[in-house]
């Protein structure tokens, strides 16, 4: 089952999405994949400068086709070893000359589970109910032009 | 979040806002009646609405919060009108951001079982039950 079907019925609420993906990898590979700022640069397609850190800020700028001059920063708030790790960030496209630093961030968590066959990785991003609308309107319309473009290749890596 | 008005407002704003909105009668039947007869004042509203003219005004901008409603000046008076444009914005902008994270969780979950694939001498005290991979 892809990630897309497992997560179907998780995604009701509008505050909240949850994705939830068995990888046939050890736990400890799977930790390293997401808590290396570099491999996690690798899948999540971003140029991370630094290393994960509890209360640290990472930037980074994004090397996913068609979004490469967007960047993000990434505040890491908690890290246990291989079974948790959260970071706060601004779910919408920035423009890296605004300020944003005042605007609520959603919480990314990530929870490792040994499961049958590998490891369950759940993927939680929160918050955005107090995410101002007129944003959410403005972010759509930043991006609305890449994402058009951005569609097809997504479906693509979903299906 | 500078525009909550007391804690109806709030409590808006931090529920799912149409869940909220629908939840009580009187926003309900505001929604309809915006929905059927179009921009209206506040003194229209209020007609036969069999609540005071304050309560409406507060869950119009307890909608208002939630993005469903917005309040425009038309001639001389101030009028409400539906406005699921934006929060019909808010929804697709959330749908891509999910669509971003099953795309993101698949290229997690390639990455690291294809290199898990190629280097199974190093799998360590890694075995699993029912998959390909077993340690020896």
């Amino acid at each position: 089952m892809t990630a897309k079907a497992q997560s179907a019925q998780a995604r009701s609420s509008t505050d909240r999405i949850e994705k939830r993906v068995v990888l046939r990898a050890p736990r400890a590979r799977v930790w390293r994949a997401i808590t290396n700022a570099q491999e996690f640069g690798a899948w999540f397609r971003v140029n991370l400068e630094g290393a994960f850190a509890e209360g640290a800020t990472i930037r980074g700028r994004i090397t996913h086709p068609g979004y490469e001059h967007l960047t993000v920063d990434m505040l890491v708030e908690r890290i246990e070893p291989e079974r948790y790790f959260s970071y706060r960030w601004h779910p919408y496209p920035i423009d890296p000359k605004k300020d944003y630093s005042a605007e609520p961030t959603t919480l990314v968590e990530f929870t490792l589970d040994e499961t049958d066959g590998g490891t369950a990785v759940t993927i939680v991003e929160s918050g955005f109910d107090s995410i101002p609308l007129e944003r959410r309107a403005e972010a759509f319309r930043m991006n609305d032009q890449g994402w058009a473009g951005q569609i097809k290749n997504l479906a693509r890596y979903v299906s | 979040m500078s525009r909550n008005r007391g804690a109806v407002a709030l409590k808006v704003t931090e529920a799912v806002p149409v869940f909220a909105a629908l939840g009580d009668a009187t926003r309900l039947r505001l929604l309809g009646r915006l929905s059927v007869d179009g921009p209206l004042s506040i003194t229209r509203l209020s007609e036969g609405a069999g609540v005071t003219r304050q309560a409406i005004t507060r869950h119009l901008y307890a909608l208002g919060d939630a993005g469903l409603v917005r309040n425009a000046r038309r001639g001389r008076e101030r009028v409400w009108e539906l406005d699921l444009k934006r929060l019909e914005q808010a929804k697709r902008c959330l749908n891509h951001i999910s669509a971003q994270w099953d795309a993101a969780a698949d290229r997690l979950k390639a990455y690291v079982e294809r290199e898990t694939m190629t280097s199974d001498s190093n799998a360590g005290s890694y075995t699993t039950k029912g998959s390909r991979r077993v340690r020896n």
